[in-house]
């Protein structure tokens, strides 16, 4: 007993304070632990919610000057909330102005925003972006698919290992480097070998914007198809399938989540992207005729937006309109990005019940 | 009780002396600032921005005490500048207008206008084309959407690819004010978003049209001589060229001789300022 006292003596005094300590906190050291646990919590909490902060203010911002080129507050009538017909009238007003601008916005394809009488028709610069995202869409879906199928069923797991960074590494590229190779080389190879008149077209940005989506999409598709599991391969084979047929019939509807998001990341990495189109596609600011005709330049909706930003007179009607474009880009974005969120979320819970 | 000390004559007079003392020196240092760090503030043009951005870059250089710092956001926004004094000097693109002018007399700002270079613009085609010479109607035609095939000008039966600059650019801005005038650029124009890459749109589409600053010309692309007049140096410096204008400085009065702004708006003159207004692609003003 006296020995063992004794080297519980002589150990450090750290390790015996602990012992020492008194079962009730001085309010001193209460405090302490309270203020530091919810400064802590409270640091914690606003170094999360800056990212969702961000995104707020990106859209109350937006919305602020779209908003006003939907509606001018100096055009409408005074507003006095105690008389009915007041009210009436200016929330007619309002939504006359609303009408008026959609229609316009949405329904014209004139684009004259500096013009002497300005003309806000967007249609054919929504159009453009729908031609050059669906054109990227055609090419990268299906190369992409091909090659997600072949690197994650077809090659040995060394070829995957090296293959698939490689793949990623397009991602990294810058997207200005991508428009040089558009205009210098894509756009000339073009006039020569396919004698369109203008390199510079819808087709021309889709190609380049597919190599830009390509890398998603197969990263994507490729983790959802191994996703699957040995279970329904192995399964499958037992049930006297083909790899062919295991594959069409089996895994890729079992991962089709998984595919549908890749897709429309790739979507979004399409439509958003300003650099390439506003060097690859022209910037004509018209509906192809006939309208299956890709090799005409076109305008998109970013490249507007970057293009035409710079020198517009800040609180101008050109302005507000180029941020009534940037809502729609953002309603339509925002949209792609809750569909693949639904989609992704069904892989995960997917994955959790087949392991 | 009183625990407190009473300080001694002496004490007080070492505190209150170094106070005094830390003082000036803070003061020194402060009015030693002021004198020595002049700002100039520039504002207006993005076409003249770039120039005023490097006389600024050279005068950091050899006057080191004074601040220039240029903002390039449009003519407009620089004569506002000038007549609210938020700027000493205002790049502009185009003259005041009346209304800007009234507004300046009536806050009792004077602009004087310094005209430091000219911009001249230049139509170019593919060097395989046979056209040599075009007017500003035909011009007017082709980028209004009226003309469409190089058949209509005598040359090959091609459908013209037209190239513009996109609208934000002061080289868009010559060419719509000289040749445009009221009529429309067609939708079916084509607009590239910097001078390089209308060249090397041009020099890469034998059916192409586009136009360039003269800093801009070289073998690659041939420049069109328009209403019978060439493009050069001497044919834009004297604004002989159809599709040139001047390019100027406003500030309020003219600037006291001797001084820094005075010294930024004749820096034109100099042989480094005719060098710097050339390497930005544009024509010096000088008649030899």
């Amino acid at each position: 007993m006296a020995q063992a006292a004794d080297t519980v003596e002589t150990r450090p005094m750290g390790a015996a304070a602990d012992f020492d300590r008194p079962l009730l906190l001085t309010p001193r050291e209460d405090l302490a632990g309270y203020v530091g646990s919810h400064v802590g919590r409270a640091a914690l909490f606003l170094v999360t919610a800056t990212s969702i902060v961000a995104v707020l203010l990106i859209f109350v911002f937006i919305i602020r000057e779209a908003v006003a080129f939907f509606v001018n507050p100096a055009a409408l009538p005074p507003l006095d909330w105690t008389s009915t017909g007041s009210a009436l009238a200016w929330t007619q007003a309002v939504l006359s102005s609303i009408g008026a601008r959609l229609a316009e916005l949405l329904g014209g394809t004139q684009w004259y925003p500096e013009a002497a009488s300005p003309e806000f028709g967007a249609l054919s610069i929504l159009v453009g972006s729908l031609y050059v995202t669906g054109g990227a869409l055609l090419i990268a879906v299906p190369v992409g698919l091909l090659a997600a199928v072949c690197l994650s069923d077809i090659l040995p797991f060394g070829a995957r290992q090296a293959v698939k960074p490689v793949v990623e590494i397009l991602a990294a590229i810058p997207s200005v480097a991508y428009g040089f190779f558009a205009v210098l080389v894509l756009a000339p190879w073009m006039q020569e070998h396919l004698h369109i008149s203008t390199g510079t077209n819808a087709l021309n940005a889709a190609v380049i914007l597919a190599v830009m989506a390509i890398p998603t999409i197969v990263s994507v598709s490729e983790d959802s198809l191994t996703a699957v599991g040995r279970e329904l391969r192995e399964a499958s084979y037992a049930c006297g399938a083909t790899r062919a047929e295991t594959m069409v019939k089996v895994i890729i509807p079992a991962a089709h989540s998984g595919i549908i998001a890749a897709v429309i990341l790739g979507m979004m990495r399409a439509i958003g992207e300003t650099m390439v189109v506003w060097m690859a596609s022209g910037n004509a600011a018209q509906i192809p005729s006939p309208w299956w005709d890709l090799t005409q330049s076109v305008r998109t909706m970013t490249a507007t937006i970057a293009g035409e930003m710079g020198e517009t007179p800040q609180g101008s009607d050109h302005y507000r309109a180029l941020f009534a474009i940037g809502l729609l880009l953002l309603m339509f974005t925002f949209a792609l990005n809750l569909v693949t969120e639904h989609f992704l979320h069904r892989v995960r819970r997917a994955g959790g019940t087949s392991p | 009780m009183q625990h407190k000390r009473e300080l001694s004559g002496a004490e007080m007079v070492l505190v209150t002396t170094g106070i005094a003392a830390l003082m000036a020196v803070a003061a020194c240092f402060a009015t030693g600032a002021e004198a020595e760090k002049q700002t100039l503030q520039i504002e207006g043009s993005t076409t003249v921005g770039p120039i005023a951005e490097a006389f600024a870059e050279y005068f950091n250089k050899t006057y080191p005490n004074v601040k220039i710092s240029v903002k390039a956001t449009g003519s407009g926004d620089g004569a506002a500048a000038l007549i609210d004094g938020r700027c000493q000097i205002a790049t502009m693109s185009r003259f005041m207008k009346p209304a800007e002018y009234q507004k300046a007399v009536e806050k009792n700002v004077l602009p004087c206008c310094h005209t430091i270079a000219m911009d001249g613009v230049c139509a170019v085609v593919h060097p395989s084309n046979p056209l040599k010479a075009i007017t500003r109607l035909q011009l007017r035609d082709i980028y209004a959407g009226k003309t469409t095939n190089w058949k209509d000008l005598g040359g090959p039966d091609t459908p013209i690819v037209v190239i513009s600059r996109d609208t934000s650019s002061g080289t868009y801005e010559v060419f719509v004010e000289k040749v445009m005038g009221k009529d429309k650029i067609s939708e079916k124009v084509e607009y590239v978003n910097s001078n390089p890459q209308a060249q090397a749109r041009v020099k890469t589409t034998p059916g192409a049209i586009g136009y360039v600053g003269l800093g801009f010309l070289d073998a690659s692309i041939k420049a069109l001589t328009v209403d019978g007049v060439a493009p050069s140096r001497k044919t834009i410096a004297t604004g002989v060229y159809p599709i040139s204008r001047p390019l100027f400085l406003f500030t309020n009065g003219y600037p006291e001789p001797g001084t820094t702004v005075h010294a930024f708006c004749t820096f034109f003159l100099t042989e480094k300022g005719q060098e710097i207004i050339e390497a930005k692609g544009f024509v010096p003003l000088t008649s030899y």
